[in-house]
């Protein structure tokens, strides 16, 4: 089937504005009767919330932390990007408009993005009325930097701790609409099914974290924010509870999977210390831009650092990209780093890292001055490894970090299935197969504040309020299905630990489906997958009751899931016969080892349908059409 | 809500007696140096304050206001405090609070008894009616010569000593927490009124000491 | 290395709670402390029994989810850490550790090492923003605010919420994290417009919880894994002694 993205025709420049006066409204006095649910308190389910509860709609909003200012999104350090153009450096809307679409490699939809790069100037002003500490000059305005290999200065910041900041702010407006009485909190509760009805998302299944109940919410509405999926590679650099279960129980109940093969693989993270490794932490990118990366030229080199001499030494970036040098984009970088390590020229143990070294910007700038910019990073390089980065260069090596892949949405943030909403990193719209720096938080906030509270109206107005309430067969029958599940991963008493074998699916998933992908390793990766969901079903060990706080019992859905959805990724990775942006075909590389796309057969969408477990998926293709920018080759060089 | 019933409330309140009261522990201890100037200087200055008549009534009565406000305020903090914290830790380390922070509640109770002992001693004159006769070749109340036979024995002098020093440990913490509770620190400031706080304590205790310790060693005498 | 463990486990609210012993066999002093939990709860499953309960999310010292006495110490020995940024290399080899939870009236117990923090929510539900609607906000350059007060409000935002302030307060007192918010919108422009009313508000919630008082120990900035001041408490009562005489109808969410 080929899906039809529903995005405005006509001049781009205008076409949000067109948009939002062509769709319907609610009429204010009929809005309190709507009920929506929003599953995930991040910056675009926060802001999601708080702004369709200030606009008098019914809200409940879900979060399985303990309280809604803890969704991961509150990780993000380096900034926001917006067209402000303050700088006066030349930036524009059409600028970063260009700078997504190319850096996403011509696989995002054009207008998406546009009306991202609109709204972004909006997000700061927002922002700031909340009170968020942005970063500011001596005058009183706001600071920007360059971020992430951009050519102009648009990113906003609040020291390391931005999409904090963005977060509290998103929050604290959330928690101003609780105390208004527009907004239901619902803390400890995972979304574990999908309500629909007649084909309509009318509900969601959850799971009471602290008492074990499941429950049943109504909603003439569903908004999933519940971000992405990396963890199914096990170690990233994700939060332990970040999972794909919402959003692929959604797909189950119908609603499309798109580009679930692309990945962001971030290059500044901390390496794995062995195997008692729960995650990976990312240093910001920053770094990179005083940090130089290297490797020593000779193979199997067991020498510390100092005792490298500087011939010896390959800075293996500047080599390859001379112009962009230590810059180059995220996935150029990680591959590089990955490339060094595979030809054995790796550092620290186990192999897996490169040095990152800021002894020439210590000699040219001073320590002050690296203390001054980067001093809470390299605290955390000191806490978490023991090493002085300062003294000796940095260890990194490339974790995944984010998935620009997610359920399939058209201009309106609606899946296929009417009524059921994705916003955020849960969705898959506007960062292609790559994403930049920065631009995931004004992705979050961008839907939350600026585009769900518009396009909601336009379904609602359609529909008719309260219709199917939780008294409906269908309710009842979920919770049923989820008990069942429930009891089944406790009644099965086998011999290993959840952990076990969510560490063996990361290995076959960082190993086959990670940086660099083949046909054969991805055929590997299909045929173990099933293999290993069968051994979880038979020999998976889930100790305590369902009717109480149990964090192995949340640990194994959440497994149970990855591990079906991991095949379906390792599919879309199969079928998708081309390099682009996070997603890398060993096949597909020009001579040099660079991406190569295939724009004649794969410039679309790839939406899979969920026709059952152990059966092939179904693709849909929504074709990708280019009016505003030539596509080209993306070159860093 | 009243402010006053607040949490903050309480702290300003707290904050405010305490002041008035080391306002007038400073008074009190610059009266007593009115007795290094012999029978003349310390007769003269109690003589002064009786003959305030209903002024001096004012203030006991407004000192003692300011005295039993800030027991109460100190007891329902030390009692709420307690009641915050239900079940205590099986381990518990502290690494900023002080000996004399931590024990607030005791040395003030413990001073609140003192205070009532030292009243009925020297104002009252329970344990010794006969002081109340002692008279001065000027026809005073020969304040000098019962202060010299209050502090002969060993063990009062001791108990004087031993208060003052709860006293330090009192104020060690009270004087900083005075500026805290009222908002008047900031980063730069804080540590500073930390140590001035703990200073002016040590200059109470030395000041208000000197006088047992002087009359035991017999220094001053009648 | 080779720990001593003794872990405070609890399994409800209602239920009696002790100290039970574990021994932790051949931890890596690379890994961090959550990290060596997990595996103790490994070695828990396979022998059949109850894992840990404790709150964890992140696992790089920003969520403030994980919150864990740990010898005494909120957050355990070592300097504006959280558990999941705390590495085994801190301890010896033979080591006996002390793991308890967050204990406050305010924060009551769920599970093990878990507790519900939930009253900080309330307190900032009842005026820990500025009243901006979505939209309809000038321009972010529109209202310079000085670098000496961005950054004092950027000092105070830092905050994480993970209530290492109540648990090392001898009084359980939650005046640090109420004062970083008070602090944080009231040192802006676009914050201080209801300073006031906020503070009011925010007070009022605070004292409702049931939190103790705030009595200058200070053991909250020691305890804070985000380095916030106690001077911000004193900037709250500032702030509260500016706010008492502007007498208002009604303050949202009750005050004063």
């Amino acid at each position: 089937m080929i899906l039809d993205g529903k995005c405005p025709t006509g001049p781009i420049e205008t076409s949000w504005d067109r948009h939002r006066f062509e769709m319907k409204l609610v009429n204010p006095a009929n809005k309190r009767k709507f009920k929506v649910l929003v599953v995930g308190t991040g910056l675009a389910g926060g802001a999601a919330a708080a702004t369709l509860g200030e606009l008098g709609y019914n809200v409940e909003a879900f979060c399985y932390q303990d309280s809604a200012r803890r969704a991961h999104s509150i990780a993000a350090q380096g900034g926001i990007n917006a067209a402000k153009n303050y700088p006066n450096d030349g930036d524009s809307i059409y600028r970063l408009f260009y700078d997504t679409i190319k850096g996403g490699d011509f696989r995002a939809r054009e207008a998406d993005v546009w009306r991202l790069a609109q709204v972004s100037n909006n997000i700061i002003d927002q922002c700031v009325a909340q009170g968020v500490p942005f970063a500011r000059d001596y005058a009183g305005y706001l600071d920007n930097r360059s971020f992430g290999g951009a050519q102009v200065s648009r990113t906003f910041y609040a020291r390391g701790q931005t999409g904090q900041q963005l977060l509290l702010g998103a929050y604290q407006a959330l928690c101003r609409q609780v105390q208004a009485g527009s907004v239901k909190l619902h803390t400890r509760r995972e979304m574990l099914d999908l309500v629909v009805v007649d084909g309509e998302a009318k509900g969601i299944t959850c799971r009471n974290l602290v008492t074990g109940q499941i429950e049943s919410y109504w909603g003439d509405a569903v908004v999933l924010c519940t971000g992405g999926y990396v963890n199914v590679f096990y170690l990233s650099t994700n939060a332990m509870g970040c999972s794909v279960t919402a959003a692929w129980r959604s797909a189950k109940k119908g609603a499309y999977f798109a580009n679930p093969c692309y990945t962001q693989i971030h290059p500044t993270c901390i390496p794995q210390s062995g195997d008692h490794q729960s995650k990976l932490t990312l240093m910001s990118e920053s770094l990179r831009n005083d940090g130089r990366c290297w490797v020593p030229k000779k193979q199997g080199d067991e020498r510390a650092a100092h005792q490298i001499p500087e011939d010896e030494r390959d800075y293996y970036l500047e080599r390859k990209y001379p112009s962009f040098g230590n810059l180059a984009p995220r996935d150029i970088a990680s591959r590089a780093a990955k490339e060094q390590c595979d030809d054995n020229r790796g550092v620290g143990p186990g192999k897996r890292g490169v040095f990152l070294d800021f002894a020439d910007s210590i000699k040219r700038l001073g320590e002050d001055k690296i203390r001054e910019r980067y001093g809470n990073l390299f605290d955390m390089y000191e806490k978490i490894t023991d090493e002085n980065g300062y003294k000796q260069p940095m260890r990194i090596y490339p974790a995944p970090h984010y998935s620009m892949g997610g359920l399939w949405v058209d201009y309106n943030c609606m899946s296929n299935v009417p009524g059921l909403f994705v916003l955020g990193e849960a969705n898959f719209s506007v960062h292609g197969a790559n994403r930049l720096g920065a631009s995931a938080l004004m992705q979050g906030l961008a839907d939350g504040y600026f585009v769900i509270p518009n396009t909601i109206a336009n379904y609602l107005a359609r529909i008719t309020p309260g219709k199917v309430k939780d008294d409906h067969p269908e309710f009842k029958r979920s919770r049923e299905e989820i008990q069942g599940q429930m009891d089944k991963l406790l009644s099965i008493k086998g011999k290993k630990t959840v952990s076990e074998l969510n560490r063996e699916l990361g290995k076959v998933m960082w190993n086959n489906a990670g940086m660099a992908r083949s046909e054969q390793s991805l055929k590997e990766a299909i045929k173990r997958i099933p293999e290993l969901r069968e051994e979880f079903w038979n020999n998976v060990n889930v100790t305590g009751v369902s009717g109480s706080t149990n964090q192995q019992l949340e640990n194994a859905w959440r497994l149970a899931d990855f591990l079906e959805f991991a095949e379906l990724f390792v599919k879309d990775a199969l079928h998708r016969e081309e390099s682009c942006g996070g997603h890398f075909r060993v096949e597909h590389q020009t001579e040099d080892g660079e991406a190569m796309r295939d724009d004649e057969n794969f410039c679309y969408v790839g939406a899979w349908e969920f026709k059952g477990i152990d059966k092939e998926p179904e693709l849909h293709k929504e074709p990708l059409k280019f009016e505003n920018v030539e596509l080209a080759v993306r070159s860093y060089k | 809500m009243q402010w006053y019933k607040s949490s903050l409330g309480k702290k300003y309140i707290m904050a405010v007696t305490g002041l008035a009261m080391v306002l007038f522990a400073i008074v009190h201890m610059l009266g007593n140096f009115t007795i290094f100037a012999g029978p003349g200087g310390i007769n003269a200055y109690a003589a002064g304050l009786q003959g305030l008549g209903p002024g001096l009534w004012l203030f006991r009565l407004a000192l003692l206001t300011v005295f039993l406000v800030h027991i109460w305020m100190g007891v329902s903090l030390y009692l709420e405090n307690k009641a915050a914290r239900p079940s205590e830790y099986a381990m518990k380390q502290n690494h900023r609070t002080s000996f004399s922070a931590r024990t607030m509640i005791w040395t003030g109770v413990i001073l609140g008894a003192f205070i009532i002992f030292h009243v009925l001693h020297f104002t009252v004159h329970a344990f010794h009616p006969y002081y109340a006769t002692f008279v001065d070749a000027a026809q005073r109340h020969d304040v000098y010569r019962m202060v010299v036979m209050g502090f002969q024995g060993f063990p009062m002098t001791l108990i004087y000593i031993a208060a003052m020093v709860v006293l330090l440990l009192h104020l060690a913490h009270g004087i900083q927490s005075f500026f805290q509770s009222l908002g008047a620190t900031n980063d730069a400031t804080l540590p500073t009124l930390e140590k001035g706080g703990r200073g002016v304590a040590v200059v109470i205790l030395l000041g208000f000491v000197i006088v047992p310790i002087t009359i035991f060693f017999g220094v001053i005498r009648l | 290395m080779n720990l001593t463990l003794y872990v405070w486990r609890q399994k409800g609210p209602k239920e009696k709670g002790s100290l039970e012993r574990y021994e932790a066999k051949h931890v890596s002093p690379d890994s961090s402390f959550l990290e060596m939990l997990d595996e103790v709860n490994e070695d828990l499953i396979k022998s059949g029994k109850d894992p840990i309960v404790f709150d964890h999310d992140c696992r790089e010292g920003i969520c403030g989810m994980c919150s864990q006495m740990i010898n005494g110490i909120a957050h355990g020995p070592d300097t504006e850490i959280t558990v999941c940024q705390l590495h085994m290399r801190k301890f010896k080899d033979g080591d006996s550790i002390y793991i308890e939870p967050w204990r406050a009236k305010a924060f009551p117990l769920i599970s093990d090492l878990m507790v519900d923090r939930s009253a900080f929510d309330r307190i900032i539900e009842s005026y820990g923003y500025t009243s901006a609607h979505t939209g309809g906000v000038p321009d972010g350059n529109a209202i310079p605010v000085s670098k000496v007060n961005a950054d004092i409000a950027m000092d105070a935002a830092a905050c994480i919420g993970c209530g290492a302030c109540v648990a090392a307060c001898p009084n359980a007192s939650a005046m640090l994290f109420v004062s970083a918010k008070v602090s944080h919108l009231g040192v802006l422009p676009q914050g201080e417009v209801e300073a006031a009313r906020r503070v009011k508000a925010m007070v009022s919630q605070m004292d409702a919880e049931g939190f103790g008082n705030c009595t200058n120990h200070y053991e909250c900035e020691a305890a804070c894994p985000k380095g916030i001041k106690v001077t911000f408490i004193s900037r709250m009562n500032r702030e509260l002694l500016k706010a008492i005489p502007q007498v208002e109808k009604k303050a949202a969410g009750g005050g004063f």
